[in-house]
């Protein structure tokens, strides 16, 4: 089955196809076409996985390429796939979450005028993002990058009417570009090293030592960039919130599980390469970002803001995991995540169904009027919020203490545990405002209350299915002493060659390799495997009862407060005027970007524009001018000079011939005569 | 009977027919002076290869002049002819209708 993996992008694709060709005269108006294509994507992806976790080996690696693009015989452009365990992973995180999205949509979505196209949008979604999975070269894995790009400007700006709406979606394009920007100059500068496109020809190059130090710092922390932009993180994460304009079916899919993730999943896959001052760069960027969407969360009026934000915070979290050296965790959180993110993505998008509202001071009380949307959301809520027993606290634990054995081995980096843990707390505790606000307590709007209903089922389904895989039983037994996932995606050797040794392990030894994840990634020094494995061992007990401490913590404090009303809210805003509004504008990011960068460019394009209209133009026409002067010079030249010589010819021409017609008289004796009158002179000319 | 004076009597032909050309306005007469020319031409041809040569070429070329002044005779009485029918008339200056 691993061998037909390429056809799993295909079938979106040809759905996109047939639904934005035809789709609107189809049955249905031809929303089975994707999900079929979806679904049979799914099914296979569940195949593959299977077959890949039934071989079992850490270093599983299915690798096929041709090439696709010879220039000038010189260099070939490989097209080609490549399926590993976390490949594996992600096909099944891609399509489980994508086929849910769409069964979900095929209520949320209904009698939308451009239907069919929504479905064509998601499908042309999931073939770029499926691709970008299966990519197996720096230049494929850009190509679906920017393909995810387009799909999601579509999405976000599928209601155009709306002007939020299509300032959204070009927000997102735009800022999004920065990223890839950087992105693209990080890959070109491994290829002008190296000359190779493919992970392992460019790993194996970094090997060699064609590129390293500065350069390479630099080549990471540019791949970095295009992470930065697409999973939102500081400071390119204000596309995220805007980007909620779109449908929520698309924030559940694309700004919550699988687009925003492939930030992350790009520099799990890129891993080998970052040398120890980026990861440091990716940690404290990922930390940045984690704490700061966190503290926006907590005073956001609107459910898809607070997710948003959320969702930000929890991208932080994995980036901020794989910085420290948590490769296997933070690539966990990025599954659990998916899973638990979409399920509160589509319960609030099944909320927003049900009241027409996204105000959540506008809802409570929902839980009686929609029972399993809100059990659901709960479920979901308890997972983000790292309660034990719940797929959240299983991933987010790993990070922390990822986190904390970094900060016991550099205890100058320790800021990034204690912030982390604060942040922890701080999601439960927004997580659980938002559920007790729109779920419990007395309705506060009473007319949009009496309105709501439950939603169809297939609306439903999706959600109790995604609630199920929040659990933490389907990564980790309650017995078992790791998680299948820990076993089978282990943290991958450092391709950076540096001063001190890197610690190398039997290949396919998974007890070895596992203990790799666990060890820091700035250089290791003299190897200490016990101690290493002792350290990992105290920092994960110390993460696990702090994890779990902060959460209940955040957990008591929402219903303290939202519930049984020990402090007031607004009288704590009305203390901290200044801090609340701070909040509340988002530490005016986007007042600090309109400010600098968007008038920063649109007073650069004015200039620009003055200088064109002057100078450019200026240029231009005194070229002109100049051609039309030297014109009317050489047309005089050609007048007098030229037509002179020529008139000349002819007024000669025509002079000499009216002379000598005079001699041509008709007269025959005059021809006699001049004959004779000839050969007398030649003769006399002769004789004399 | 030399060479020289065969020549002078050729040369006074040739003068002969000169003088009707340049006189004469009769196309006949004109004609006639042609023949003067052109016997005194042949005249000329038979006396060089007679004294010089000493082979026939130049009587040969003689006949061949005949032959070509009647020829030529030919054509221009019928030229006078149509000319005659024409204008009316056979003067030479009255045909210098191709003047420039």
């Amino acid at each position: 089955m691993i061998r037909y993996a390429y056809i799993i992008p295909l079938l979106p694709l040809l759905a996109f196809f047939v639904n934005i060709a035809v789709g609107k005269r189809l049955p249905r108006k031809g929303d089975w076409v994707s999900i079929a294509a979806i679904g049979a994507g799914l099914a296979m992806s569940i195949a593959i996985f299977f077959e890949v976790f039934r071989i079992h080996d850490p270093n599983f690696k299915y690798h096929v390429v041709y090439p696709w693009l010879d220039i000038g015989g010189r260099f070939v452009v490989k097209a080609g796939i490549l399926v590993d365990n976390i490949t594996a992973v992600m096909l099944v995180v891609v399509t489980g979450v994508s086929t849910l999205v769409h069964i979900f949509s095929v209520g949320y979505m209904h009698g939308d005028p451009r239907y069919s196209r929504f479905f064509a949008y998601l499908s042309i979604f999931s073939f770029s993002m499926l691709g970008l999975v299966l990519a197996e070269s720096f230049f494929f894995i850009y190509i679906f990058w920017e393909l995810v790009g387009l799909a999601s400007y579509l999405l976000i700006g599928f209601w155009f009417e709306k002007k939020s709406a299509a300032d959204a979606c070009k927000k997102a394009f735009i800022v999004n570009r920065v990223g890839d920007f950087g992105f693209l100059i990080g890959f070109l500068i491994l290829f002008a090293s190296t000359g190779v496109l493919g992970y392992d020809e460019v790993f194996q190059g970094i090997r060699e030592g064609k590129v390293a130090g500065t350069l390479l710092t630099l080549a990471g922390i540019g791949i970095f960039c295009g992470a930065i932009g697409k999973s939102a993180q500081f400071p390119l994460h204000v596309w995220l919130p805007d980007a909620m304009e779109g449908p929520t079916p698309v924030s559940a899919l694309i700004h919550a599980a699988t687009m925003v993730a492939a930030g992350v999943y790009l520099v799990g896959r890129v891993y080998p390469i970052f040398t120890p001052d980026a990861f440091l760069v990716i940690a404290y960027i990922g930390l940045l970002t984690l704490f700061i969407s966190a503290t926006i969360a907590l005073t956001s009026r609107d459910i898809k803001k607070v997710l948003a934000y959320s969702t930000c915070s929890q991208l932080g979290f994995m980036i901020m995991g794989l910085g420290v050296g948590g490769f296997t965790a933070g690539l966990l959180h990025l599954t659990t995540h998916a899973a638990f993110k979409a399920c509160l993505f589509l319960g609030s998008g099944s909320v927003i169904h049900a009241v027409h509202s996204q105000d959540i001071f506008e809802m409570g009380g929902l839980w009686k009027k929609m029972k399993i949307t809100a059990a659901t959301f709960i479920i979901a809520t308890l997972a983000i919020a790292g309660v034990p027993g719940f797929s959240g606290f299983y991933s987010k634990d790993m990070i922390l203490a990822a986190a904390l054995e970094f900060g016991m081995r550099h205890p100058q980096h320790m800021i990034i545990f204690v912030v982390t843990l604060f942040t922890a707390g701080m999601t439960a505790f927004y997580m659980f405002r938002l559920v007790i606000l729109t779920f419990f307590g007395k309705p506060r709007d009473h007319h949009k209350y009496d309105h709501a209903h439950e939603s169809p089922p297939n609306m439903w389904v999706p959600l109790v299915v995604l609630a199920t895989l929040s659990f933490a039983f389907w990564f980790k037994t309650p017995l078992a002493e790791k998680g299948w996932f820990e076993v089978m995606v282990p943290k991958p050797a450092s391709a950076v060659v540096t001063a001190a040794a890197v610690p190398t392990h039997p290949a396919g030894d998974p007890k070895s390799v596992h203990d790799a994840a666990h060890r820091g990634v700035l250089p290791a020094g003299d190897p200490k495997g016990d101690h290493d494995a002792h350290l990992a061992h105290k920092a994960h007990t110390i993460a696990m009862y702090s994890s779990v401490g902060v959460a209940g913590l955040g957990i008591l404090l929402a219903f303290g407060i939202y519930m049984l009303g020990w402090v007031d809210p607004d009288k704590v805003a009305a203390k901290y005027p200044r801090l609340h509004d701070f909040l509340v504008n988002k530490w005016y990011f986007d007042e600090l970007y309109e400010a600098t960068a968007v008038n920063g460019t649109k007073a650069l394009s004015r200039a620009l524009g003055w200088f064109d209209l002057h100078v450019v133009d200026g240029l231009v026409n005194l070229c002109a001018q100049m051609g039309v002067w030297a014109s009317s010079l050489i047309g005089k030249f050609d007048n007098a000079v030229v037509d002179g010589a020529v008139n000349g010819v002819a007024t000669v021409t025509i002079e000499s011939g009216s002379f000598i017609r005079r001699f041509q008289t008709g007269k025959l004796h005059h021809y006699v005569f001049i004959l004779a009158g000839g050969v007398l002179i030649i003769y006399l000319v002769k004789a004399f | 009977m030399g060479l020289d004076k065969l020549l002078v009597i050729s040369a006074a032909l040739f003068c002969c027919g000169l003088y009707a050309i340049l006189t004469r306005r009769n196309a006949v007469a004109v004609l006639m002076g042609v023949e003067l020319i052109l016997n005194a031409a042949n005249i000329n041809f038979v006396a060089f290869s007679f004294y010089v040569s000493r082979v026939i070429g130049g009587q040969i070329f003689a006949v061949f002049v005949i032959v070509l002044a009647a020829a030529e005779a030919a054509v221009a009485l019928a030229i006078f002819l149509r000319m005659y029918a024409t204008t009316g008339t056979v003067e030479v200056d009255a045909a210098d209708h191709l003047k420039g």
